[in-house]
């Protein structure tokens, strides 16, 4: 990489912190708009679950089913802070642990299916999670889990670093740097991993399994690692979003929900690790801004993704660099 | 005599009621080139396929260096060293050629998936280390210009190299090669053959699935001969041209086409 490539790129991410972290903030305190907070954090962490279903698409398979571990993520969470007391900050990591586990007992049977079987079953997967939110007795049924305490402080050595989230005036702008700081840190991750040699090995596996294994790579622990890293990330997006709308229900993630996790991938581009983020981003405000069409509203919508699918098949990013492909 | 680097014996493959593959035997010396001919679906590839692991024997086993493989999973046989390459449509198509050569050097890391992931000292050496070797593996096969092309871009005959060449970035002991001459003109098929050889003159074993016959009476040491699931000969070159059986069941009256 050459050095003007280098600091091209140093100034795109300074360019993106600034507007995330300071102008976006800015621009709310001055308009008043604090609603903007919340769903610009719903962005953020729909934009996190989706980023893991890009990775699976990475590896060659299309997932309908994060549906699935963001409700299991969020309940995860939601049951260790409301019945068992335990911090929300313990609880995120363990919602996003328990999801990797899950999806390495359910991945590696289903991982072996590849195309239309593969999704198949993970669609079928959002449905399984919603039922089993309805049936079991440790997530109250239809009733859902109500008044979920917000996250506390976070103290070290008797200093609070992040101060209770009920401390502040403005709960939802503490929500929204958590959500803006997780996605930052997903989006870095991602990008570490597709250009580091896992990465490699992961284009080396969506592009023929059979050769993959010929040259020794173990196929099916690189799909499970992909899947759990995939599953961790929709557990964490999860839970963030029920600590934020601090209730949950068996309804809260969809089929609906999994189907528009992939989308995201597919509008912002699978080639590219930031596709997910944007996809998100145009996908939602889209969404809404055409909530004025009332009755024409999802006509307009499905008519506008078609055209993008057939008019820029490698999704929004190949608009502006037509000739970065991914390995 | 050499003990033999691999040993197929009594391989039998059953899919449903068809026998395709039906107690063969047969060594393989080190460094030597072994073909395996026989006509359509005479089970060649299925052989090819159960000593790589890619299929499971039905009974029978294979041996490397005396240690049963048969069985283990695909990508811990190449571990072994008994590795194959496929025709040419099996390749990474979006990578460029380059690219596809350091991947297949997976084999030879030491440093762990989670060491490249945050590039410590090890991954660092072990990328320096594949991307030389892996540009020497190009340049051995003749890729050296093509190297930066995307696999999708190649000609026919640069693809079979370039599957060569993932084949020899695991540092094979074996290297299984599934009809490297097919569809090959004469000029092209002689550069193959060079190129096998320069391969064997590495220290690699290769056995071959091939219907080419001027070609594999050439370059082969030995030859196994496979009708309906069974091995019907086995011998040197000139054995098997003058083998009445061979002559008989498989090739009939087409004699030219052996090179007689």
């Amino acid at each position: 990489m050459t050095r003007m490539q280098r600091s091209a790129r140093a100034a795109a991410v300074a360019l993106f912190l600034l507007i995330v972290f300071v102008v976006i903030p800015l621009a709310i305190y001055e308009t008043h708009r604090t609603d903007l907070y919340y769903t610009l954090s719903s962005v953020a962490l729909l934009a996190i679950a989706s980023g893991g279903v890009w990775l699976t698409f990475y590896i060659g398979r299309i997932n309908i089913g994060q549906g699935a571990y963001a409700l299991a993520g969020g309940y995860v969470s939601a049951v260790l802070v409301s019945t068992y007391g335990l911090s929300f900050w313990l609880s995120l990591p363990i919602a996003g642990l328990f999801c990797a586990l899950i999806s390495v007992l359910i991945g590696l049977p289903i991982l072996r299916l590849r195309g239309v079987y593969f999704s198949m079953v993970t669609l079928v997967l959002t449905e399984v999670a919603r039922l089993s939110a309805l049936a079991l007795p440790v997530t109250n049924g239809a009733k859902g889990i109500t008044s979920i305490p917000m996250p506390g402080a976070i103290g070290l050595l008797g200093l609070t670093i992040v101060p209770a989230f009920d401390s502040f005036a403005e709960p939802n702008a503490a929500f929204y740097f958590l959500s803006v700081t997780m996605m930052t840190l997903t989006f870095a991750a991602l990008w570490r991993l597709v250009n580091s040699r896992v990465g490699h090995l992961f284009a080396a596996l969506r592009q023929n399994e059979a050769l993959a294994s010929s040259m020794g790579v173990n196929v099916p622990l690189l799909r499970v690692l992909a899947y759990a890293i995939s599953s961790f990330l929709g557990g964490i997006g999860g839970a963030i979003f029920v600590a934020i709308a601090q209730s949950i229900y068996p309804s809260s993630f969809t089929v609906n929900d999994s189907v528009n996790f992939m989308l995201n991938c597919f509008l912002g581009g699978l080639s590219y690790v930031f596709g997910p983020m944007l996809g998100t981003l145009v996908l939602y405000f889209g969404w809404d801004l055409l909530f004025q069409t009332g009755q024409y509203q999802l006509l307009i919508y499905s008519g506008v993704m078609i055209l993008l699918i057939v008019a820029l098949p490698n999704g929004l990013l190949s608009l502006r660099w037509p000739s970065r492909k991914a390995p | 005599m050499t003990a033999p680097i691999l040993e197929v014996r009594d391989l039998t493959k059953r899919f449903g009621g068809l026998t395709a593959v039906n107690e063969v035997s047969f060594d393989v010396e080190p460094n030597a080139i072994l073909s395996i001919i026989g006509p359509n679906g005479a089970g060649k590839s299925t052989i090819f396929k159960l000593i790589s692991s890619f299929e499971k024997p039905t009974r029978g086993e294979v041996r490397f260096n005396g240690e049963v493989i048969s069985g283990l999973a695909p990508h811990i046989v190449a571990r072994k060293g008994v590795v194959r390459t496929f025709q040419e449509t099996t390749i990474f198509k979006g990578m460029t050629a380059r690219d596809s050569v350091i991947v297949a050097h997976h084999l030879r890391s030491r440093a762990s998936l989670a060491g490249f992931y945050v590039g410590s000292a090890a991954a660092r050496r072990d990328e320096q280390a594949f991307g030389r070797s892996a540009d020497e593996i190009l340049d051995f096969l003749g890729l050296g210009a093509v190297k930066n092309e995307l696999a999708s871009n190649l000609p026919q005959g640069h693809l079979r190299a370039l599957g060569i060449a993932i084949g020899l970035a695991a540092d094979p002991k074996v290297l299984l090669l599934d009809e490297p001459f097919a569809g090959m003109n004469v000029d092209e098929t002689n550069r193959a053959v060079e190129m096998v050889w320069a391969v064997r003159d590495r220290g690699v074993t290769c056995l071959l699935v091939e219907h080419d016959m001027p070609a594999v009476m050439k370059i082969s040491d030995r030859i196994v001969v496979i009708n309906f699931g069974v091995k019907i000969a086995e011998g040197t070159p000139a054995e098997i041209r003058s083998n009445d059986k061979v002559i008989e069941a498989y090739l009939g009256v087409e004699d030219e086409s052996i090179g007689l």
